[in-house]
């Protein structure tokens, strides 16, 4: 299994560590010849969504990976991921991949003041969770399955290939986040074995 | 419900802004330029370094009205700057929910001995550093981000680039120590065996760190990269420029894809007027001097 890790801004070593410890190889990407190679899985990390957003664009990546995304490739997007993959912000107009059919508020909690750790229940289980000047989603879609809360606001949910969290899996030593994305992955290679 | 750490949860903010440009910024609207740009954080100053070495006397905390309308602005961190040692203008700036504090050299010392307790605060601080041992005392001091102090307001890389290289020097050196010299290290550096200790054992430190001072093209913000930062500041190389929008832009570009000469390249064309800049040994005051 190869995922890659789009490396333009913000906390993506971090991810590639997480994959490395659990045995996955990973490249960054930072450029469309990044995207030469064969790839099971994309991650968006945390960093800043309006930075994020603006280089896919100016570096021709929106297009090939929001294809990619919409023919199936299996996506986690966290934080800033999560923003970036959102169909619909609330408060803010800026350039996004916009496939996931739910509707988020970005700086939900408030300037760094508001950031905080909990432990709350991700698919059932208790992980820690570290939300840094982190989104919520407000609202879900349908097709939209929700696998995790924090005091009433969703902050984990999936969508067909499509994952993400409002806080960082990458900053806590918990795994359960890539465990469910690498099942994703794998459930996907067996529908395509099929 | 687990205890807030806020010196972690402000550790991670840090690592949020890695790969990103923090921009000065005077007005809302160089805020917005800059954000446009693609700055992973705005620092809101009423004068941006090299204005103030034309200016001269005391350099002092922006007023909290003018930061907060920066605030208002953008939805990008906001930072400002306190003078070193000045814990009431930080005290005012967390009052006002400021992202991050930079207890700054650029600024005029307010305290010739102390810095500001910064594990006293709950919002993080960054801190500048010419060496592995101040890096260490602000760390120490609750310092959750470390950027080189270069020299401000000069446009002139040569500083920034002595502070990254006697930096990275330190820790490889301190790696390669068996661990019965590395009291011996402490001692020398003027930081606690437990900072060394860490030094030894992870390559590297233990909070993000920037590089700072003098960056006024997208080649200086690679340098610094390859040069082993993890993001850069850009003071007045930005705003003291002919195109701000255009230049900051490619700045940003090239701090993401710093290894590729070919993209820097073309991103180097056409920037228009570059800031006229000072040599280091054309200046009067060293800002880096201060605090140590």
């Amino acid at each position: 299994m190869r995922i890659g890790v789009l490396a333009l801004q913000g906390a993506f070593i971090e991810h590639i560590h997480k994959l490395q410890a659990l045995g996955i190889d990973t490249f960054e990407i930072r450029q469309p010849a990044d995207l030469q190679t064969p790839c099971d899985g994309l991650i968006i990390p945390g960093g800043e969504s309006t930075v994020i957003g603006k280089l896919l664009v100016e570096l021709q990546l929106l297009t090939p990976l929001k294809n990619a995304i919409q023919a199936g490739l299996p996506v986690l997007g966290t934080c800033a991921g999560l923003i970036l993959l959102a169909k619909t912000i609330s408060n803010a107009t800026q350039p996004g991949i916009n496939t996931m059919d739910i509707v988020t508020t970005r700086n939900g909690y408030g300037r760094q003041l508001g950031s905080f750790n909990t432990v709350a229940t991700f698919v059932g289980e208790k992980i820690p969770m570290v939300f840094i000047r982190a989104p919520y989603i407000q609202k879900v879609g349908p097709q939209v399955e929700v696998l995790g809360e924090v005091e009433g606001r969703i902050i984990a949910a999936r969508q067909a290939n499509m994952l993400a969290t409002a806080f960082h899996p990458e900053l806590t030593d918990d795994t359960q986040v890539y465990q469910y994305f690498i099942d994703m992955i794998n459930q996907q290679d067996q529908r395509r074995v099929v | 419900m687990t205890e807030n750490n806020r010196y972690a949860l402000n550790k991670n903010l840090a690592q949020m802004l890695k790969g990103g440009v923090i921009m000065d910024v005077s007005t809302p609207q160089q805020a917005k330029i800059a954000q446009e740009a693609g700055a992973s954080a705005v620092m809101a100053l009423e004068r941006i370094p090299a204005d103030i070495r034309v200016a001269g006397g005391v350099a002092r905390m922006s007023d909290p009205k003018m930061i907060k309308s920066i605030q208002e602005a953008v939805s990008i961190p906001v930072m400002a700057k306190v003078r070193i040692g000045h814990f009431v203008e930080a005290q005012i700036l967390q009052e006002i929910q400021i992202d991050f504090i930079d207890e700054s050299e650029v600024l005029s010392p307010a305290d010739d001995k102390f810095h500001i307790d910064k594990t006293k605060f709950e919002v993080p601080f960054v801190c500048g550093a010419k060496n592995l041992g101040e890096a260490l005392r602000r760390i120490s001091e609750g310092a959750a981000m470390i950027r080189t102090k270069g020299e401000p307001g000069t446009g002139d890389i040569v500083q920034a680039v002595r502070h990254m290289r006697l930096m990275n020097a330190a820790i490889k050196k301190i790696t390669s120590m068996a661990e019965d010299e590395l009291f011996e290290e402490a001692k020398q550096l003027e930081v606690s065996y437990e900072a060394v200790k860490y030094i030894h054992e992870n390559g590297k430190l233990p909070v993000v760190n920037f590089a700072a001072g003098g960056i006024a093209t997208p080649a200086d913000a690679a340098l610094m990269m390859q040069l082993g930062a993890e993001g850069v500041f850009v003071g007045s190389g930005i705003f003291k420029s002919g195109d701000p929008a255009k230049r900051a832009a490619a700045i940003v570009k090239a701090v993401t894809n710093y290894n590729d000469a070919k993209m820097i390249a073309a991103l180097s064309e056409d920037l228009g007027e570059a800031m006229v800049g000072i040599n280091e040994s054309e200046i009067k005051i060293l800002m880096a001097e201060r605090g140590k």
